[in-house]
């Protein structure tokens, strides 16, 4: 049997994992609960290389492979099948998610060690992995909605992970809600996509659709369908305007933020939207909608990360401004660049996040970057490591950053759906996430330390920490390499493996009159590199040459700062907007009117109606003998007068 | 009008008596042969449609009726005794034991 056949285990795995843990962790000891944790997803991530292995002896024809294991819901005319599939989208979804997956559950490791509820943790981190699986494997839309929640709903779980902590039960409420809303809008989109073609089944999905015309004026069928799952989308990947929630989530374990917060969960969402090419390019409207939100986010991320001082937030903004940039990248028809970004950023944004876990390990909980400078000496191999990641992520030539995001640019650019505005922001995005990033390295490892050394003992991180770290570093480094052909006017060979899946999409964009020519590229990802070089110049001059200069310019710019610094007040607008009405209306008319007189005014009012009759009824005994004989002889006198009448 | 009928009326007094009294006697040993009496006016409508109707089950009635009768007297007899024991009366307004 191959495991082409039984695609299911790949997923099982994790489950099995976690029920072990989640059942009997309580009572088993660190190692035995590490190594189910690990284990089971070491055994998935062989079993995806085993699938990987299988799939590639595969003829084009016999893509994607589809295995339907049972019947899921049978309703009418409406039937799902448990479903999954596998084709080369999938594959690379697969690889990211069980990779990453892996090494972040090795570092988890050593980062969780002293922590309380160690097997809750890994039980809860390899549930996730299930729902991932699910979510990236599932043939249908409705598995993968399953998967869609699961990841949700355990993204929730961990973030609340330190559940005494308010903010941090707050952080997980406010994530699952937020993106109830999106998921709101996937599920009418399911709706109309099963009203439309008959069937959730992706395959027979896009084919139909395929069919159909390219919506170009006015918003038809497929276009409300493709904006409604970009409204779920945007939920779960956080763009504008529900992006709200992924910085908050970081008060949850550093490794859930790097997994399931920066390199897969919060790609679901352009996972999906890739994997619905076909009803993006026939909805041109939604392309666009697509690529604006995108860009805008990518931008407006940005931006706020410019100020924030605390290491994880930085990175959290940092993570909503790359997604945005996945988002540009479907919007203008280059879905193998959104995925291919996908995949750079899953590696180098976990380093950047597993580091600043190494850091924050190292200085005993301290996230507030103002109070730690210095820290390259004592903690070599992180530093190291985050730095290979920043340079990726800075988009500097040669690291796998650079390769994605000047694809995605040029893409911007020279695409019939792309636009030279959108190009210019998302270069001017470049340029900011290269200075945010630099300023997170020297204001942490550079200059002199601003902490206490009395108090906080600086300290390098167990090998269990370190390897995944230097994995990953590799990985952000020589991770873009198979696309880098394509400046010379080679083959992109990412492109190349993705484009059965895309071949529609490619298709319809072909017909369409082509954007700017290729001689473009070279000039305008110079002006990206140089760019970049400049901020992380700048970068350098305000956090290491001249420290005191960054004061100064906040000082004389208070508007604009404190306008950065509290993330253009939309966490407060949603408060007075959403939060404080639906809270009033919680209280005035849900509480006090329709629970408080409704609900509990029915259910008291039969009670004391019982207990009135009741105690109108107990004087018929009064515990007299002869009243009780009175009754007795009453009744027999009725009894008999109703059957003597009766007999007429 | 068959000798019966005058053994059915006879019944039906004997019956309306011990009625009565089972309801406004005070001394439960009265209330008690008020029962009594009720029974056995029954018993005398039963054995009297028996000879009316020419069937023996009305007389094979009777018997129950005496035998559940004789049990009842004796549980009865018990109670009353242990209520005498007790309260130092036969009173019914003054058992009300029963009262919530």
């Amino acid at each position: 049997m191959g495991v082409l056949e039984n695609l299911w285990i790949i997923p099982a795995l994790p489950l099995l994992g976690a029920a072990l843990n989640g059942i009997f962790g309580r009572r088993l000891n660190h190692n035995t609960v590490s190594a189910i944790g690990v284990g089971s997803t070491t055994l998935a991530f062989l079993t995806t290389l085993a699938a990987i292995w299988r799939f590639s002896a595969l003829a084009p024809t016999q893509i994607p492979v589809v295995r339907s294991f049972f019947p899921w819901i049978l309703a009418g005319n409406f039937r799902v099948d448990f479903a999954l599939q596998m084709d080369q989208l999938t594959l690379i979804m697969l690889l990211v998610v069980t990779g990453v997956g892996w090494l972040i559950h090795i570092y988890s490791i050593g980062y969780m060690a002293h922590e309380g509820g160690y097997y809750r943790f890994f039980s809860y981190l390899n549930l996730f992995m299930f729902f991932m699986l699910l979510l990236v494997l599932g043939a249908n839309y409705a598995v993968m909605f399953v998967g869609w929640e699961g990841v949700g709903l355990c993204s929730y779980l961990l973030i609340g992970f330190f559940f005494l902590k308010k903010s941090a039960s707050d952080a997980g409420k406010k994530a699952f809600i937020v993106n109830r809303v999106g998921d709101f809008g996937f599920l009418l989109g399911l709706f109309l996509m099963f009203k439309t073609f008959g069937t959730l089944d992706i395959g027979p999905v896009l084919a139909r659709a395929a069919t159909m015309p390219v919506e170009t004026a006015g918003i038809g069928t497929l276009t409300t369908i493709a904006l409604l799952l970009f409204v779920g989308a945007a939920g779960k990947s956080a763009q504008v305007p529900l992006y709200v929630w992924l910085p908050d989530a970081m008060e949850g374990p550093t490794p859930v933020s790097a997994l399931i917060h920066a390199a897969t969960m919060v790609t679901a969402g352009v996972y999906m939207v890739a994997r619905s090419s076909v009803l993006y390019v026939h909805a041109p409207l939604a392309m666009h909608t697509v690529a604006v939100v995108g860009c805008f986010t990518a931008f407006f991320a940005a931006t706020i990360g410019l100020v924030q001082t605390d290491i994880k937030r930085v990175l959290a903004y940092s993570t909503v401004s790359q997604l945005g940039y996945m988002f540009l990248a479907c919007g203008v028809g280059a879905f193998s660049a959104g995925i291919f970004h996908l995949m750079t950023h899953a590696f180098f944004k976990a380093l950047l996040f597993l580091a600043a876990g190494s850091v924050i390990h190292a200085m005993g909980g301290e996230q507030d970057m103002r109070n730690m400078g210095g820290l390259r000496g004592p903690i070599r191999v992180t530093f190291w490591t985050m730095l290979m990641a920043t340079l990726a992520i800075s988009g500097i030539p040669g690291f796998s950053g650079f390769f994605s995001k000047d694809e995605i640019l040029w893409q911007s650019f020279s695409s019939p759906y792309g636009h030279w505005a959108l190009w210019l922001v998302g270069a001017v995005t470049a340029l900011l996430t290269a200075f945010y990033m630099f300023r997170l390295i020297f204001l942490t490892f550079f200059g002199a330390p601003r902490y206490d050394p009395h108090h906080v003992h600086v300290h390098e991180s167990p090998r269990s920490m370190l390897g995944p770290l230097t994995v990953l570093a590799a990985l952000s480094v020589g991770g873009g390499w198979m696309a880098a052909p394509a400046l010379f006017g080679g083959t992109n060979h990412f492109e190349h493996f993705l484009e059965p899946v895309f071949a529609h999409a490619e298709e319809v964009r072909a017909q369409l009159p082509p954007g700017a020519p290729h001689e473009m590229e070279l000039p305008l990802m110079l002006v990206t590199v140089f760019g970049a070089l400049a901020a992380i110049f700048v970068a350098w001059w305000l956090y290491v040459r001249r420290p005191e200069l960054p004061g100064a310019m906040e000082a004389s710019l208070p508007g604009p700062h404190s306008l950065l610094l509290h993330k253009y007040y939309v966490d407060e607008l949603y408060d007075a907007v959403v939060v404080h009405p639906a809270e009033w209306i919680s209280e005035h008319v849900l509480w006090k009117i329709v629970d408080a007189a409704g609900i509990d005014g029915t259910v008291n009012g039969v009670a004391q109606l019982s207990r009135d009759l009741g105690q109108w009824l107990r004087q018929v005994q009064s515990g007299n003998g002869r009243t009780y004989a009175s009754w007795l002889v009453m009744g027999a006198a009725a009894f008999t007068l109703l059957f003597l009448w009766l007999g007429h | 009008m068959p000798a019966a009928s005058y053994a059915i009326v006879l019944s039906a007094i004997l019956f309306g008596i011990g009625a009565l009294g089972f309801v406004f006697k005070r001394n439960i040993i009265t209330i008690f042969m008020s029962i009594e009496l009720m029974l056995n006016a029954v018993n005398l409508s039963f054995v009297a449609f028996s000879r009316l109707l020419h069937v023996l089950d009305g007389q094979v009635f009777v018997f129950f009726v005496i035998v559940v009768a004789a049990a009842e007297a004796s549980v009865g007899m018990a109670i009353i005794l242990q209520v005498a024991r007790n309260r130092h009366s036969l009173n019914i307004e003054r058992i009300d034991l029963l009262k919530l």
